[in-house]
């Protein structure tokens, strides 16, 4: 068994048996993610968001970010996209657990935890499992 | 109010230039912008103009002379270039002055920009685990379009085709040989579907407009072309934005969208009226998207637009006829102002091997960029 990675952020997403990414509700009613900071979390309620979604858009980072970027080395490119909540919220995401070609819009995608690097942790969407 | 007209444009090529300063490319660039209206820097009223990464533009008055003119710096990300010809011609239009001057360059290290979370407002770990790229933002926007609307991968490569075709004729691009389109398309993918050759790379430039009165025009005997309109706007709720680690359910506004429709209000023109438009290509999809944004076809027909070289400058409306940013590369703050001295050269003619036929009348420009602003300047002869 792996040790324990660490979350790359925190409260970021639950800490539960079935985790969820944690949003805010403004005012209005609106869902938005991530939960803001500063002052403009005044009146923002935070709100666990569906573990279920519709791919919305994906590409494929074939090369290496420049910092701030931490991913491992050697670089291996990665998937993300975003993934449509149903009436909460479209959210920006790592997609794993597939490869490119099996990405089509609409489908039905669900959230996971999945690895960043040695030792911590990120949020990530895969297709769901049938 | 008055109209303004523009009545000399000079540039600085595009690309690298190594051993001048991105500012010494804009002292450049207006020098040879007041040769080309035949003043002189004791001539010009006020100035506006700026950059994003290679400093302050007012310090040009080192160079150019100490004239004691109003000079201010505009630093407004992709549309400094536009918002300081927005800011000129209002001075002329308010009676202030006669003549003024509209200036943007730039000086970018090589590579894709990298963008610290924090000055946006964005949370580290947004950065830190690699979604905060422009590249991708381009990627993920002209991917879901061409799933929605039918475009093809093929149409991608065809807009880049025809901007290196193109920028063969400008004196003044940065890519100035011809890339076949099966090259573009096998070129190594960057995010997809967008390969190397589909996306703009950041560089150096400047550009300078010499902006006058109607009564100035008269008096100098000027070859000038008439500002019909210029529309900068910011965007408005739902808009799919570059950096947006999410986005709003009810999506679909778009800030080019306002910045075209307020641009052709003004101009009391449309779409139709337009004989050659300059579109924000950063990469190819976006070409293809600001077709429609803007108002010249509807979402979808851009594949058969393609197809049919409509966009070419021998076509129904040519469109990047300097080859864009794809041929000319990005420095920001000059990028904006090089489509409206394009726009310059084609109303007068002038365009040598890439001059639009049949005596154009009416040219488009429109710059997009981060954080979703628009900015459109309508030119008439």
């Amino acid at each position: 068994m792996a040790e324990v990675l660490t979350p790359i952020a925190e409260n970021l997403w639950t800490n539960e048996a079935e985790p969820a990414l944690i949003g805010g509700r403004l005012p209005s009613g609106k869902i938005v993610f991530p939960y803001p900071s500063g002052d403009a979390a005044e009146g923002v309620e935070p709100y666990r968001l569906s573990r279920k979604g519709t791919l919305w858009s994906w590409t494929r980072q074939d090369f290496q970010p420049k910092e701030p970027y931490e991913g491992p080395e050697p670089f291996q490119p990665y998937l993300l996209g975003y993934v449509e909540l149903p009436g909460e919220v479209i959210v920006e995401t790592r997609i794993v657990d597939c490869v490119l070609e099996d990405l089509k819009l609409g489908m039905p995608m669900e959230f996971v935890v999945a690895p960043f690097d040695a030792t911590r942790s990120t949020y990530a969407f895969r297709p769901e499992k049938a | 109010m008055e109209d303004v007209y523009i009545i000399g444009a000079g540039i600085h090529p595009f690309g690298r230039t190594d051993g001048r300063s991105g500012r010494d490319q804009g002292v450049f660039a207006v020098r040879q912008a007041m040769a080309d209206a035949g003043i002189e820097w004791t001539d010009v009223g006020c100035a506006y103009g700026g950059s994003a990464a290679a400093g302050s533009a007012d310090i040009m008055v080192n160079e150019l002379g100490l004239t004691g003119l109003p000079f201010i710096n505009v630093a407004n990300g992709c549309a400094t270039g536009g918002s300081a010809l927005a800011s000129a011609r209002n001075a002329i239009a308010a009676g202030e002055f006669d003549i003024a001057l509209a200036v943007g360059f730039d000086k970018h290290p090589r590579g894709a920009f990298n963008a610290k979370p924090r000055e946006y407002g964005l949370p580290e770990w947004y950065g830190q685990t690699g979604m905060m790229l422009t590249t991708q933002f381009f990627a993920l926007k002209i991917q879901r379009y061409m799933q929605l609307y039918g475009i093809s991968r093929e149409t991608l490569g065809r807009v880049a085709e025809k901007a290196f075709r193109n920028g063969v004729h400008a004196d003044h691009a940065w890519r100035r040989s011809p890339v076949d389109l099966e090259t573009i398309l096998n070129s190594p993918m960057v995010n997809d579907p967008l390969t190397k050759y589909m996306f703009c790379a950041p560089a150096e430039g400047a550009v300078a407009l010499i902006l006058a009165s109607g009564k100035k025009v008269r008096e100098l005997g000027a070859d000038a072309v008439k500002i019909a309109s210029v529309a900068v706007r910011t965007r408005p709720p739902g808009s799919f934005e570059v950096f947006a680690p999410s986005v709003d359910i009810d999506n679909g506004g778009k800030p080019t969208v306002l910045a075209s429709k307020a641009a052709f209000e003004q101009a009391g023109i449309g779409p139709e009226d337009i004989s050659v438009a300059q579109l924000q290509d950063t990469e190819s999809g976006a070409e293809i998207m600001h077709m429609a944004e803007n108002g010249f076809c509807k979402d979808g027909d851009q594949e058969q637009w393609l197809r049919e070289g409509r966009t070419e400058i021998t076509g129904k409306l040519p469109v990047n006829t300097d080859g864009g940013c794809l041929a000319c590369g990005e420095p920001i703050g000059a990028s904006g102002l090089r489509q409206v001295y394009e726009n310059t050269v084609q109303l007068r003619g002038r365009g040598g091997g890439r001059q639009v036929p049949g005596k154009p009348k009416a040219a488009y420009s429109h710059v997009y960029g981060a954080p979703g602003l628009s900015g459109v300047c309508i030119l008439e002869r």
